[in-house]
């Protein structure tokens, strides 16, 4: 029988729920692995989980500084999409979808992917059209994307300001119907459990101080709980990248840690039943399951490792929420917090082999980096696992800044802060 | 977050644009150097501590300074005019 | 009907009543009440139901951090839900709901749920609802479907979609001493702070500064403390240099020492007199910021601890002697320190009956002793409650409890009470100091965490430092105040207090065992069992707690449920609580309006940019439209016309004779300074020190990633005086670029930039009769083939008005642009539009304008989007050799030169048809599936001149594909259809017109 389902809840209320198990084990680090994950969060250990389940590595451990799950994992607004405009993204973003798609039952453990759809509203004629470039980009790379007019936007989302007299007034709007949202916690503890469950460790509290070495090669890290040497060594550290990077000697990376803030507003009954991009500004709003509107805006804006955002960019993602949705006015902010955004030069990720031999490197994600998990994962454990990228990770290489391959989404070069 | 501008007096961090690192050095124009310029425009430090960094005081003044800042704790440690440091760097060197 | 408004007492007008309603029904109450004290003293109890479980839930504290008596507003037509009950002040007219309920709060069916309690344990969600593998329901549809189930019994409170009516406003302050709580360690600080002349603000969440003072009983030098502490603060009112702000909550602590507050101005006004904002958000910026927000009492977690009836004891006491409302006729209390005994006592005072106190402890003070017999009644101790009984509350069961071991012993005894006061002791309020703090420090004699060590400027006072007394609380306050204020610290005598020598010191009692459900977190639902079934399946660390069983994370952000779901799953881990650790508390400290955080962008998102002949579009029947925060005219439509056929007919009349446009809004830089010409060499991909005075060059910059930024024409005014143009879109970005690499990477070079955007307004008069219209119009300069030839500038006057007109063309026709001051726009304007009209001169829209540049194949936003070289836009000859520039060194790396990289063309529709801006394009024509995308349409228009539909385009190949066959596919809008791909120089390739 499978772990967890409705049958094995019903027979643990009658014996007063005392037989289950830990989700994962606390396990002390052995010395030694075949392969180290660096960092617990969503794309580290789905990392583990992909290199048990499809390439048969189980020696493996995903080392944490902190609680598992402790960085950006829990700190999105939960949206997945894969309404990318270009071919690259579009690729690998639909291929998470995919595996999204069925990921509740492939861990036996419930992440909500809730398929609600994600509407980015339009403002201009100009806007309109890359919308529709992008939807129709997708379209012709297999994904799905359908334009709404004003009439079906009314319908869909009710609230939404569609007065021809707003300050940018709503002309249409690209939906992408399987996009959606999911629970960003039960992710980790989801792939935390199944690759538990195919014996991988999860070491918790352990924090790298620095690398092992012979000659050029990396060997191992020295940790806050000893030394673990490992085949091959696997960085999955979104914004402690250039931390970690320079505990190995690289100086220097295409890479710029951000801080982006996250709201949310007191529960309320169903308000909004899909993910609502406003293309006014930069804002994006989702209600969870328990109630509350889930929403974000831009970066603060600056380098940052401190998890902690700045009054006037709050005030600018309100302002937003208002101008978008101007019932929620009348309604409140329970809890803002931030994250340590990795932001790259051209806004798309690295899932690469190297810098150094004996080490690979999953960075980059910028915003975007929860909808990229399952993706992330099983992309980075076919490098790890093949000494080689699986073809949907194969463009997002790090020798690409320099060859001028880049990936740029919005098209801002390469200033982190405009991704 | 305040900055205090050497001409304005100290103002809220929504006056500023930033402008990224300011360890960086552009290689001379003339410079065909791709290596050089790759390494200008994509790479950085960004060091979780004192972080030396270009502001421009958009709202006001508009002139960009140098900023030492803590990334952890968002604490100021310095600022300059960049113009003037750096001219005045320039004439040392 | 068991509570009640005692016959005197209390700080509430009893002359004054108050008609409020509840769930319909109407009811009265007093001013001063609020909506809680108002209900209790109406004796309803019963306020609310639970987020899961849908229990019946009562009013539990008096204050911000209740957790149950959450209630929609309904006020200005508009709901607000989500209010505790005790932070609405009545007003005449006051509509409240109650909430998460069906059909009533009376009688809710989502209690069924109360029936699989079991099935419904921490996280049970995650364990369920994946639906079955194969079949209809595979994939996430049955998890879906389930969802909708949930999201519809989950939530609190109903929103409307009704746009909300109020207006909210924003306000800075500065100050040398911030004062957060206006207790009295608040009101020393204030005191002793504003004596030094210090500019000092005084903020309370509350609509009274006071505080415990309010309601203590104390009696604070020589008099009551309420009356203390009234006196006080008409001292400290009437002083020039303290701001008061009451019903201000300081939600954030933000990094410069700025904290965020939220001011409720009229919430609690029937009528707002006019133009007041409903709330206020304040930005404080204090050189010093002293925080004496006080202390949270916390509960005892016991077996049906959450039964209506139930309440904190501080609450109890509050509501007796602030609103003179007895919660209960026959009284309980259940204590692990002496706090309750001081409850007992008022209330006893005010007329109940105190039925029993029950206390874990074995040992009391002698204090709390006399208190227990002023309360008429002789304490249990080493007794702990086990039960609750009744639908509200008739009853407690108490048995033997010996604190130290937490063992229970003897039988059960019931003990008769319509209303159980519970202490488990108290808690400093910390969250804004953790927001500016280090990790909070456990301590173990005050079982509570304190403050932490400070990040920011900031100092504490009273309760919240942990002192236990009002004696204390006026010596940290004083201190905290003077020291804020940068003066030495005071020997003068303190007013004394005379209060019982309680010790609040709790004994380490969180929870009692028992059978039944215990709540930590009442809002939502997270029991003992939870707690512990967290801990079994290994969620034990603080936050994994938290955000596995969600305690913590309702609307009262845990205010009441975190220490003690600390202390259970410290027990559970056999650890002592210091180390399991504690969250961070993040902003806001209590929820915020949204609307009040947006204050005036509420309604007024972003500003309105305007030309100086904004006014002129509109009464000549302009439709406009956004360019940026622009407001350009998109085509001046005649009755009955499409925008078709308007830009059609403007763009034709141009062609044919002559038409205007207004781009003022175009970007414009004066560059100046001995270097100025250097400058623009570096900066522009071409060269302009060799640009002749009196002439202009069309230019075009990259990114230093050797990417296209912007283009435009710069003109050379005099040797060291060039006007730069850029697009409308680009403005910002062009000039912040320039002065970046001014600043920072050519300091050295003596050059000058200013934004002139705003100051000069432009008109482009285009066509082959421009030259006619401007010769009737231009004094002051001749404006022939010969005075002014294509790229050549004068200067001269249009109706008295100096102008600057410049010859050179977007359209490809003979054109011309006009700049003078932008005060003169209008007027100039009006005296082109008037020389214009003998030639039928039509204004035109962007449509048309756009209209006229793809027949020309000029380049803008659209093809210039951020991913494009020069090379793919066919630019390269503006690719200077002699020179290098700005973004020269990385433009020819291999990834920006391949061959199959999207490169500028022209289309035209084959089939007669509109083509569509975003279509993509294939080689494919086979409408069966959707072919390989090769490009895509960045812009199109039905051309005039050619009396086809046209468009650019971006495809792979570019130049290549000339002459070759495509298809637009556009599957978004369902329109495919044959395209022939050709030069993007539609119209007059040769430029003959313009050179006219």
């Amino acid at each position: 029988m499978v772990e967890y389902s409705a049958l094995a809840l019903l027979k643990n209320a009658f014996t007063g729920n005392r037989d289950w198990k830990q989700a994962w084990r606390k396990p002390e680090p052995k010395p030694a692995y075949d392969v180290v994950v660096i960092g617990g969060g969503g794309h580290g250990l789905a990392t583990a989980y992909y290199l048990a389940k499809e390439h048969g590595i189980t020696n493996v451990a995903v080392i944490e500084k902190g609680w598992l799950g402790s960085g950006n994992i829990g700190r999105n607004t939960t949206i997945v999409r894969s309404n990318y405009l270009l071919p690259d993204s579009i690729r690998f973003y639909d291929f998470s979808v995919r595996l999204w798609e069925n990921l509740s039952h492939e861990l036996n453990y419930n992440v909500m992917f809730s398929q609600r759809g994600v509407l980015n509203l339009a403002h201009s004629p100009g806007q309109a059209d890359e919308y529709i470039r992008r939807g129709n980009a997708m379209r012709h790379e297999g994904g799905d994307g359908v334009w709404l007019s004003r009439d079906e936007i009314a319908r869909k989302v009710p609230g939404v300001d569609l007065s021809p007299n707003a300050r940018f007034p709503v002309v249409g709007g690209l939906l992408q119907p399987r996009a959606g949202t999911a629970r960003h916690d039960a992710v980790a503890w989801g792939y935390a459990r199944a690759a538990d469950r195919h014996g991988v460790d999860i070491v918790e509290n352990c924090e790298v101080t620095g690398f092992l070495r012979e000659g050029d090669i990396i060997t191992g890290v020295t940790t806050t709980r000893g030394e673990i040497r490992a085949k091959k060594i696997a960085l999955a550290v979104a914004g402690n990248t250039s931390r970690l990077l320079q505990m190995a000697g690289i100086d220097r990376f295409p890479i710029e840690s951000h801080v982006l803030q996250a709201f949310v507003s007191e529960s309320i009954k169903p308000l909004v039943n899909c993910v609502v991009t406003f293309g006014g500004g930069h804002l994006y709003m989702s209600q969870s399951d328990k109630g509350g509107l889930v929403f974000g805006g831009d970066l603060d804006g600056y380098n940052s490792y401190a998890q902690r955002g700045n009054l006037p960019l709050v005030e600018e993602v309100m302002s937003e929420m208002t101008a978008m949705f101007p019932a929620v006015a009348r309604l409140r902010l329970l809890r803002s917090w931030g994250g340590v955004m990795d932001m790259s030069m051209d806004g798309s990720p690295i899932i690469t082999k190297g810098p150094l031999p004996g080490m690979y490197l999953n960075s980059g994600w910028c915003y975007g980096g929860f909808k990229a998990t399952p993706a992330s994962g099983f992309s980075f454990a076919w490098t790890i696992a093949k000494g080689e990228p699986h073809k949907t990770n194969a463009p997002f290489t790090l020798s690409r800044f320099e060859r001028g391959n880049v990936i740029d989404e919005k098209g801002q070069g390469p200033t982190p802060k405009l991704h | 977050m305040l900055i205090p501008c050497p001409h304005c007096g100290p103002r809220e961090v929504s006056e500023f644009s930033y402008q990224g690192d300011a360890t960086r050095t552009c290689p001379e124009l003339t410079s065909t150097d791709v290596k050089a310029w790759y390494d200008y425009v994509y790479n950085r430090p960004n060091p979780a501590g004192p972080h030396r960094e270009y502001w421009q005081h958009s709202g006001g003044c508009r002139a960009h300074l140098i900023v030492t800042r803590d990334t952890r704790t968002h604490e100021i440690h310095d600022v300059a005019f960049a113009r003037a440091a750096l001219n005045r760097a320039g004439e040392q060197a | 009907m068991t509570a009640r408004r005692t016959s005197s007492g209390g700080l509430i007008e009893r002359s004054r009543t108050i008609g409020f309603t509840f769930d319909g029904r109407s009811y009265t109450g007093h001013s001063g009440d609020t909506l809680a004290s108002a209900l209790v003293a109406n004796g309803v109890t019963l306020v609310g139901r639970s987020f899961k479980y849908h229990r019946p839930r009562g009013i539990f504290t008096a204050s911000v951090d209740e957790p149950n008596a959450l209630v929609t507003i309904l006020k200005d037509g508009v709901r607000e839900p989500n209010i505790p009950a005790t932070q609405i002040e009545l007003f005449e007219g006051l509509e409240a709901e109650s909430q998460n309920r069906f059909p009533s709060l009376e009688f809710d069916l989502g209690a069924l749920n109360q029936l699989a309690g079991r099935l419904f344990s921490a996280g049970f969600y995650y364990k369920t609802f994946m639906g079955p593998v194969i079949g209809p329901l595979r994939g996430t549809r049955f998890w879906m479907i389930c969802e909708h189930f949930i999201r519809r019994a989950a939530g609190l409170g109903r929103a409307g979609y009704k746009p909300d009516p109020a207006r909210y406003e924003r306000m800075n302050a500065f100050c040398d001493v911030l004062i957060v709580g206006a207790g009295p360690a608040g009101l020393m600080a204030a005191e002793a702070a504003m004596s030094s002349g210090k500019r000092v603000i005084l903020a309370e969440q509350e609509p009274h500064l006071g505080g415990s003072a309010r309601w203590s009983g104390e009696m604070i030098g020589g008099k009551a403390a309420a009356d203390w502490s009234q006196d006080l603060a008409r001292r400290i009112d009437a002083s020039e240099n303290v701001r008061i702000l009451t019903r201000t909550t300081a939600w954030g602590y933000y990094d410069g020492n700025n904290i965020a507050a939220l001011e409720r101005v009229t919430d609690h006004l029937a009528d707002a007199p006019k133009g007041a904002p409903r709330h206020r958000n304040w930005a404080i910026r204090a050189d010093t910021v002293v925080l004496a927000t006080g202390a949270f009492e916390r509960p005892i977690v016991f077996p049906g601890n959450d039964r209506p009836g139930v309440m904190l004891a501080g609450a109890t006491e509050r509501y007796a002697r602030e609103f003179g409302v007895l919660p209960g006729e026959k009284i309980a209390l259940f204590t692990n320190n002496d706090s309750a005994y001081r409850a007992a006592a008022a209330l006893r005072q005010f007329g109940a009956t105190i039925m029993a106190i029950i206390d874990v402890r074995a040992k009391i003070s002698p204090a709390a002793r006399a208190l227990a017999e002023e309360a008429g009644v002789e304490p249990l101790l080493g007794f702990a409650v086990t039960a609750t009984v009744g639908r509200r509350l008739t009853k407690v069961l108490v048995r033997r409890f010996d604190a130290e071991t937490e063992r229970l012993s003897g039988d059960a005894r019931p003990i008769e009470a319509d209303c159980l006061a519970v202490s488990g002791g108290w808690s400093p309020a910390i969250h804004l100091a953790s927001q500016a703090g280090r990790n909070p420090k456990w301590d173990e004699e005050l079982c509570a965490f304190l403050p932490p060590e400070p990040t920011q400027a900031w100092a504490g006072a009273g309760a919240f430092t942990g002192a236990v007394t009002t004696a204390e609380a006026l010596s940290t306050g004083r201190n905290a105040g003077l020291k804020a204020a940068g003066k030495k610290l005071s020997r003068a005598k303190l007013p004394e207090v005379t209060a019982p020598n309680l010790d609040i010191h709790p004994a380490s009692v969180f929870e009692i065992k028992g059978n039944g459900k215990a709540f930590v977190d009442f809002q939502h639902d997270v029991t003992v069992e939870d707690v512990r079934l967290a801990h079994r399946e290994g969620f034990v660390s603080v936050e994994h707690l938290k955000r596995y069983t969600t305690l913590g994370m309702a609307t009262d952000q845990g205010k009441t449920s975190n220490v003690p779901g600390l202390a259970i799953m410290a027990d559970a881990r056999g650890l002592p609580i210091r180390d399991v650790g504690t969250t961070r508390f993040r902003p806001p400290f209590s929820p915020v309006s949204i609307g009040a955080l947006a204050a005036e962008k509420y309604g007024h998102f972003k500003p309105d940019r305007l030309t100086p002949m904004h006014d002129w579009h509109v009464e000549h029947g302009a439709r406009m439209m956004n360019v940026g925060l622009w407001h350009r005219p998109m085509i001046y439509g005649q009755p009955g016309e499409t925008v078709e056929q308007a830009y059609t007919r403007e763009a034709a009349t141009v062609r044919r004779s002559v038409g205007i446009v207004d781009v003022s809004t175009l970007g414009k830089i004066a560059v100046k300074g001995p270097d100025a010409a250097v400058f623009l060499d570096r900066v522009y991909t071409n060269q302009f020190s060799t640009l002749p005075i009196n002439k202009a060059r069309y230019g075009l910059m990259l990114r230093k990633d050797g990417i296209a930024l912007d283009d435009g024409t710069t003109w050379r005014l005099g040797e060291h005086d060039f006007l730069m143009t850029t697009t409308t879109a680009n403005a910002g970005r062009v000039m912040q670029h320039l002065e970046y690499v001014l600043d920072v990477v050519w300091p050295d070079l003596k050059v000058h930039l200013t934004s002139v955007t705003d100051q000069w307004a432009g008109a482009a008069l285009a066509g082959p009769n421009a030259r006619k219209v401007l010769e009737t119009c231009v004094a002051g300069s001749a404006v022939d083939n010969e005075a002014l030839p294509f790229m050549g500038l004068v200067y001269g006057e249009i109706d008295r008005a100096p102008v600057l007109v410049c010859r050179l063309s977007f359209s490809g026709e003979l054109a011309y642009e006009v700049y003078c001051g932008a005060g003169h726009g209008k007027h100039v304007w009006e005296a082109l539009i008037t020389a214009g009209e003998p030639h039928g001169i039509a204004p035109y829209g962007m449509e048309a304008l756009g209209a006229l540049r793809i027949e020309k194949g000029h380049v803008t936003g659209a093809e210039i989007d951020g991913r494009t070289t020069a090379r793919d836009l066919y630019l390269d000859w503006m690719l200077s050799k002699k020179k290098p520039f700005i973004g020269s060194a990385l433009m020819d790396r291999p990834g920006l030169i391949e061959k199959t990289r999207l490169r500028l063309v022209g289309v035209i529709s084959l089939d007669g048809r509109p083509l569509g801006g975003g279509a993509h394009i294939v080689e494919s024509g086979d409408l069966n599936e959707l072919g390989e995308s090769i490009g895509h349409i960045t812009a199109f228009c039905y051309s005039p001149a050619l009396a086809q539909y046209i468009g650019l385009a971006l495809v792979k190949g570019g130049k290549e594909l000339h002459g070759k066959r495509a298809y637009i596919s556009d599957p978004l809008r369902k329109h495919f259809g044959p395209v022939q791909i050709v030069s993007h120089h539609f119209f007059d390739p040769e430029g003959k017109r313009m050179h006219g």
